[in-house]
């Protein structure tokens, strides 16, 4: 899914400092999940924002609501009434949802998460970047372990000399991806794919290529 | 133009090698790469050049490179992974190699997150592999890393490599060696060796597949100029081992910065004649780069070479 | 026991303390509370287990996010007591309300005569 987490409180206060009456418009998608943009994060940063205002003098009107998802126009749609009277929308989504609100109505829409990655659960309130969305998936030959995106370089050969005790250079918080590919692929005596050397990767297929749409024509109606 | 690289003359006629180290400025003056070019060029065959070691803005190396050049000595142009795309690599190397340049030195590169511009943005379009990989078919096929094919005046860099004994998993460090030779390295530079036993555990595998066969190993060497400086290694940089005994070593000397080149001195004498498949010393004197000719001569390995040509 | 405490207090009665999720805090200080007050079961004495555990992270995050908004943290305070101590229920009690006296009227109706709003501040200094 993917992982996102609000904005301070302030942050997001001062993008509507000139708005009176503000929709708050929820997600309840990926971010429910992670909990930085459902039903009940849409309703607290709603009373936080009127809170703020009121004590400065400046009161909001706020209204809430959770959409399905903001990632698709059939959703999106069902907001006309919603946002209708408000002179600004807040969206809790991921950046997708903010622009298909933005796209959608002729209002201010302003980001109240930053999208961060697209990732899993550890535990209950810890997620982390498994995914690089490079557009041409390597997992079959690291063991099933994303070197593009948890390795810091994203180098394909490696691991590079900063590895050390099983950690990254940059942090003894980060694992080094190359040595869990190591003992992944040890574990499953496979050791000799590692000594092929990996060309270099066609980034066309990845952000490097422009925007990149998908499209099935198998599934696509009229 | 056609001139070969001399650190391959010498590495390829047997003869043992002396490399040493220059960090360009931090700003745009030439006058301290010229000084320490000029107080290292009849005691070393070649010179690295860095490229903003530890992510921090530096003059070029190929700049710098320049400078050295000019002053006699070889440049070993560093070329890391982390500031440029393909296409800035090869533009910059064409260029180098006008400019007389004839060594490369092909590595990953640290991480921004050490240097003075932590929130930049990282490349690593290609990794250190590749890039071997991409120079070598340059020369021996006229190509550019897209394939295309080369009019004529393709760059014939001699390729280097850096191996990181030091660093883990250790098992896997040989067969990534490999891995570079195999894409083309020509030569290699290790990490700085502290651990001797540790390197030599590494040479060992090595001879073992006979990679000393297939490529030239310079051993890294750096001179300490004291017992901070050893632990700052020890415990503030990823990818080092040094051992406790040489901390307390130099902490229990007199005048630590002698006992730094002493040990150094040491360490190159040992590796000469009990280190079998090691072709040349690498001396990384970091900021220290006056001491690089006493170290040359007091281990008997001056006078260097000279081709007439 | 009929123990006296201070009489400006409204009791919100929750399943469990670990029901208590900010928009609970949140509203009270809209609808005009001075402070609130989390009362929750001695700590291993959690019939849900952790519910008292997680309700005191959550009371610690939602003082942050008043802080962050003007409120104020301080006026949000978390207690651990158990059913059988009324006399600990009182003693705290009294020692919140003074504690919020001391800090005064909530900031969002500093200007207003009464609360402003239609909840009822029973009580009061009477």
């Amino acid at each position: 899914m993917i992982i996102a987490q609000q904005k301070q409180i302030k942050e997001i206060a001062a993008m509507v400092s000139d708005c009176k009456k503000v929709a708050l418009i929820g997600c309840a998608g990926c971010v429910t999940v992670c909990l930085s943009g459902g039903e009940k994060e849409t309703e607290i940063m709603a009373a936080a924002l009127r809170i703020m205002r009121k004590l400065e003098g400046n009161p909001v009107e706020t209204i809430t609501f959770t959409a399905t998802r903001q990632c698709d126009p059939e959703y999106v749609e069902a907001l006309d009434g919603v946002v209708k009277d408000a002179d600004a929308i807040i969206s809790l989504a991921c950046g997708v949802g903010v622009q298909y609100l933005a796209e959608r109505f002729d209002k201010w829409v302003v980001p109240a998460l930053d999208t961060n990655f697209i990732g899993g659960s550890k535990v209950h309130g810890v997620w982390e970047e498994k995914c690089g969305m490079c557009g041409d998936c390597v997992l079959h030959k690291t063991g099933g372990i994303c070197p593009i995106i948890r390795c810091s370089k994203s180098i394909l050969n490696g691991p590079c000399g900063g590895s050390q005790y099983g950690k990254c250079e940059i942090s003894k918080d980060v694992d080094c991806a190359w040595q869990l590919i190591y003992d992944r692929m040890k574990s499953l005596g496979k050791l000799d794919k590692l000594m092929a050397i990996q060309p270099p990767k066609d980034w066309t297929k990845s952000r490097d290529g422009g925007p990149r749409r998908a499209v099935r024509e198998d599934v696509m109606i009229g | 133009m056609s001139y070969l690289s001399k650190l391959q003359r010498i590495l390829d006629s047997g003869q043992f090698a002396v490399t040493a180290e220059i960090g360009p400025p931090k700003h745009a003056s030439a006058h301290g790469v010229r000084h320490h070019a000029e107080m290292l060029v009849n005691h070393v065959d070649a010179t690295n050049i860095t490229d903003c070691q530890t992510a921090i803005v530096r003059m070029s190396s190929i700049a710098a490179g320049v400078h050295i050049l000019d002053c006699g000595i070889e440049p070993i142009v560093q070329m890391t992974c982390r500031d440029r795309n393909r296409i800035a690599m090869q533009s910059d190397l064409l260029g180098a190699y006008s400019l007389g340049m004839r060594n490369v030195l092909c590595l990953s590169g640290d991480h921004q997150k050490f240097g003075n511009h932590p929130s930049s943005k990282n490349v690593y379009d290609v990794d250190s592999m590749q890039l071997i990989q991409l120079l070598a078919r340059m020369r021996d096929e006229k190509k550019f890393f897209s394939g295309e094919e080369f009019k004529d005046h393709e760059p014939k860099f001699y390729i280097g490599a850096v191996a990181n004994p030091f660093a883990d998993p250790f098992e896997f460090r040989v067969d990534r060696l490999e891995k570079k030779v195999e894409a083309g390295a020509q030569f290699i530079q290790t990490q700085c060796i502290f651990d001797m036993e540790r390197f030599e555990r590494f040479m060992e595998m090595v001879r073992e597949r006979g990679i000393d066969q297939r490529t030239h190993i310079l051993a890294g060497i750096t001179p300490l100029k004291g017992w901070r400086a050893a632990k700052y290694l020890q415990t503030g940089v990823s990818g080092m081992l040094v051992p406790d005994s040489l901390v307390e070593r130099l902490k229990g000397a007199q005048d630590p910065k002698r006992e730094g080149i002493e040990v150094a001195i040491e360490q190159i004498n040992y590796i000469r004649e009990k280190v079998k498949g090691v072709h040349g010393v690498h001396v990384m004197a970091i900021a220290w780069e006056e001491v690089v000719p006493e170290i040359v001569e007091r281990t008997g390995l001056f006078p260097r070479p000279k081709f007439e040509d | 026991m009929r123990l006296q405490y201070a009489t400006n207090i409204r009791i919100v009665e929750m399943t469990c303390s670990g029901n208590i999720d900010h928009r609970v805090i949140l509203n009270a200080f809209e609808e005009g509370a001075d402070g609130v007050f989390v009362a929750g079961c001695m700590e291993g004495d959690c019939h849900f287990l952790k519910g008292n555990i997680r309700a005191r992270k959550r009371v610690n995050a939602v003082k942050k996010l008043l802080d962050e908004i003007g409120i104020g943290g301080d006026r949000l305070e978390m207690y651990n007591l158990s059913s059988a101590q009324g006399g600990r229920f009182a003693e705290i009690a009294n020692d919140i309300t003074a504690k919020i006296k001391d800090l005064g009227p909530n900031p969002l109706f500093k200007n207003s005569s009464c609360c402003g709003c239609s909840c009822s501040k029973e009580g009061g200094d009477q």
